[in-house]
């Protein structure tokens, strides 16, 4: 057809380096201007439909291709990147690397300067689009300068600078806290409207995206595309779950509640959605019903921060102001808050990474501040947020035992405790497997198991499902609910909303270097001050309350986590 | 942490003028300083190197840690050529002139020590002009300027791009040793060579590997963007010559052939005041 400014037919892809295809039988277009949103879990093959599309594919990643992709009516095969560049642009989910201007003005110039653009009109083009993403003021700004999420604005602006006719964007809520996910979700779509051009997200957040309308979803699961619809059909059938991504969570609640969800009620945003009186009593009783889960906070203390003040010695700038709080033996905790809010940096200072200026902090009634970095980590594990950045050895057995080796205990004892920490973490089988073998959430697990081994009594992750889809996600965070259970008191440290109301039993939040609360993490996410300050985001649950005549929205939440807890994920621990 | 390579962004006529004139100009001077041993121009262009520093409105603080280092450089390579030919001056000059009346292979000379401030001379008639190139130039002009005066865009890219990512690495360098150092990882003195280049291993690797990683994410992006399509490209940065670049790099000009003509008059690079 002639509108299609996209068209698979019959497409199929494998890499060289693989045994199998990673796409199948792929048939869609996307029209001119229309806004389509690519949804499915880790390995379904979303990224590789990316590269098709953006002609990185087959220019830059060998394979073999069968079938066609046409790309503004004409075949990939036959054009070249640099034309398919001019049609697509693409906005990648790492924006830190997507910068690669010295200043916001430069990076957003890079595709017009490449293009030999004459100087006087590149800077009027530059001002141009730079007003419309709202980065106008910063365009002497270096990449360290701005914010996660105007480092996204920018690239955004980087790809309209060339007037292209599809904006691709890969995972564009993957590097960001929720409230910033929420403004780029809104800028996407003021983008697509002021420009025309076709919109392709790519993400499986499919609730964060939906806050906007899309034309089209389509869902994929192991290379195959499995239904192509609007946002209200799929949301009436079992597709998500089936695939393991994630369903909005009002429409889990309805469904726990009984209340049937078709295509009539519009479930695609929870604004439309229309919920007779009858099923609003339905829920209503569902939340009367469900039992309220019982908690026992216990009096004992395994860290204490006191009144803790850091910043870096150069600058005078205050990093934490008087942290105050702590951490009960045998919790689940998380704290959250945005990007530079000094959630890593109060971890680092934990693991004396990092010297405070002021404060105390007691671990066991002990002070810690006298410990070495060596001697806190026999009692504070510290696991990073991308596992390759603490794998050093090739094999898993080495890399478990290498803190035991360097502590020059003898081959016996390393041996019993290696095994012990990879029985642990289910990596006994694979003990001789090479660590490049392994996917990215069982990397983590070795991480963590090289952490364990030295025998924490506290272990604080940063991000640990940062760019997992639900699947993995749950993978990891019941390995920890595990763990936990084993009596090793778990932090950590995350902007997930989902991880820390469906596995924290508590949430410290941090803002500006400050705390501003300590609550359970639905009393957090039902407080409109809170989560303003924070950068966070109600969760639709809240909302659902709302529209149900629940007044108290802070208990249907708690009602809905205690629910899944025992009912749907049968954990009897709460 | 200590940034090496640092520009800093201040208003003067040096910061004013253009890449590219201040890359011609840092050749064309530091030509005319190495071609010459004339003590008297010498310490001319290092007066006058001095006084760009000043108007460059670059203070003595802000580069303490390279001057710091080539100071104990060039006092380590002072020495050194004394031990090694304490007579060099000697043979250049043409004369043995022995002070504080000692005797000996190593007595002091004056033809050696006025080699030696020769030397030192030269020194501080380059290193002041070539930091405040450093300082005044912003890296993607610096990487314009490149491309202007002849290398293909692409490596001059590729040379801002490096000096963009020396932060990032080292922050990351920083993350990594601590997080070793948790699970043990001694990079003291204490221990022997052998361990620490052993340990300094569990740093680099995860270090080399997610620097990989980062470049293939970071060329993809590049290609997407058009980077390579044509044989040139346009610099967003790039600044019009003036009527101060022209007349700066004719200046540079004629310090150069002021050396020509200074080592024709002496009859070689050196100038012999003991004849």
């Amino acid at each position: 057809m002639a509108d299609n400014i996209i068209e698979f037919r019959d497409f199929g892809f494998q890499y060289k380096a693989q045994q199998s295809p990673t796409l199948y039988n792929i048939d869609f277009a996307v029209k001119k201007g229309e806004k389509v949103l690519i949804a499915g879990p880790s390995g379904c093959g979303k990224s590789t439909m990316v590269h098709c599309i953006n002609g990185l594919i087959p220019f830059s990643y060998n394979g073999t291709m069968t079938g066609s992709v046409q790309v503004a009516g004409k075949e990939t095969r036959d054009a070249s990147l640099f034309e398919i560049s001019h049609t697509v642009g693409t906005v990648l989910q790492d924006s830190d690397a997507q910068f690669v201007g010295m200043t916001v003005a430069e990076d957003i110039a890079f595709a017009l300067e490449n293009d030999c653009i004459p100087l006087p009109e590149m800077k009027q083009r530059v001002q141009q689009v730079a007003q419309m993403v709202n980065v106008g003021d910063y365009l002497t700004h270096a990449p360290g300068e701005v914010s996660g999420g105007q480092k996204q604005r920018v690239s955004v602006a980087g790809v309209l600078v060339d007037d292209v006719d599809v904006l691709l964007f890969d995972e564009p809520l993957a590097n960001l806290d929720p409230a910033t996910g929420k403004s780029a979700i809104e800028l996407i779509d003021r983008m697509q409207q002021e420009t025309g051009a076709a919109v392709i997200i790519v993400e499986h957040r499919v609730e964060d995206v939906l806050h906007r309308w899309v034309d089209r979803v389509v869902l994929m699961n192991e290379g195959r595309i499995v239904v192509d619809t609007t946002a209200d059909e799929l949301l009436s059938g079992t597709y998500l779950k089936d695939c393991g991504v994630r369903e909005p969570l009002y429409v889990t609640a309805l469904g726990y509640a009984g209340v049937e969800v078709t295509p009539q009620k519009h479930p695609h945003n929870l604004n439309a959605t229309v919920i007779t009186d009858e099923e609003k009593a339905k829920v209503q009783k569902w939340f009367h019903e469900t039992p309220a889960a019982v908690r026992k906070a216990s009096d004992d203390y395994i860290l204490q921060v006191r009144d803790l003040n850091f910043g870096y010695e150069k600058t005078d700038v205050t990093v934490l102001h008087d942290i105050s709080f702590s951490v009960r033996r045998g919790e689940m905790m998380a704290i959250v808050g945005t990007n530079g809010a000094g959630k890593s940096t109060f971890s680092k200072v934990i693991c004396g990474f990092e010297e405070p200026r002021s404060g105390s902090i007691l671990f066991n009634g002990e002070d810690f501040s006298t410990y070495s970095i060596k001697e806190r980590a026999e009692h504070v594990g510290y696991v990073m947020q991308n596992p390759n950045a603490m794998i050093s050895q090739v094999m898993i057995y080495d890399e478990v035992a290498f803190g035991l080796r360097n502590r020059g205990l003898d081959q016996e004892e390393i041996d019993r405790r290696v095994e012990e920490a990879l029985r642990v973490c289910g990596l006994w089988r694979m003990r001789k497997w090479p660590i490049s073998a392994l996917s990215f959430g069982q990397k983590k697990r070795v991480t963590i198991a090289a952490i364990l081994v030295l025998g924490p009594e506290l272990i604080i992750l940063d991000e640990p499902t940062a760019g997992q889809d639900y699947r993995h996600y749950t993978e990891i965070m019941e390995f920890l609910l595990e763990l936990n259970k084993k009596g090793i008191t778990i932090v950590m440290i995350t902007h997930d909303m989902h991880l820390m109301l469906e596995y924290a039993n508590r949430a410290v939040v941090f803002s500006h270097g400050r705390v501003i609360a300590d609550d359970t993490p639905a009393h957090i996410l039902t407080n409109p001050k809170i989560i303003e300050e924070a950068s966070l985001k109600e969760t639709s649950l809240y909302h659902l309350a709302m529209k149900c005549g629940i007044p108290d929205a802070t208990a249907f939440v708690q009602r809905f986590i205690d629910y899944e807890r025992t009912s749907v994920r049968h954990d009897k621990s709460v | 942490m200590t940034n090496l390579f640092n520009y800093i962004e201040r208003d003067s006529a040096i910061h004013n003028l253009t890449g590219a004139t201040k890359l011609i100009c840092l050749m064309l001077w530091s030509f005319a300083a190495m071609g010459t041993y004339d003590t008297r121009y010498l310490a001319v262009l290092a007066l006058l190197s001095m006084g760009l520093f000043k108007i460059g409105h670059i203070r003595i603080k802000d580069v303490s840690f390279m001057l710091g280092f080539t100071a104990i450089f060039l006092v380590l390579n002072t020495i050194l050529v004394y031990l090694f030919s304490p007579h060099h001056g000697t043979e250049i000059y043409g004369t043995c002139t022995y002070l504080f009346g000692l005797e000996g292979y190593f007595a002091p000379t004056a033809e050696q020590l006025f080699y030696h401030l020769n030397y030192w001379l030269k020194y501080l008639a380059t290193i002041p002009i070539i930091l405040l190139f450093v300082c005044t130039t912003n890296p993607s002009e610096f990487a314009a300027s490149l491309n202007r005066v002849g290398v293909s865009y692409s490596v001059a890219y590729s040379v801002a791009l490096a000096l963009r990512y020396i932060p990032d690495v080292q922050h990351q360098y920083n993350e990594i040793s601590k997080a070793s150092q948790a699970r043990g990882v001694e990079l003291s003195k204490k221990e022997t060579l052998i361990h620490r280049l052993k340990s300094a291993s569990a740093i680099l690797v995860p270090l080399i590997l997610t620097s990989m990683n980062r470049i293939e994410v970071i060329s993809n992006a590049m290609e997407l963007r058009g980077f390579g399509k044509n044989k040139k490209r346009t610099w967003y940065m790039a600044r019009p010559f003036r009527v101060w670049d022209y007349l700066c790099i004719v200046g540079c000009a004629v310090l150069l052939i002021i050396t020509f003509v200074l080592n024709h008059i002496n009859g070689g690079r050196f100038y012999n005041p003991f004849q």
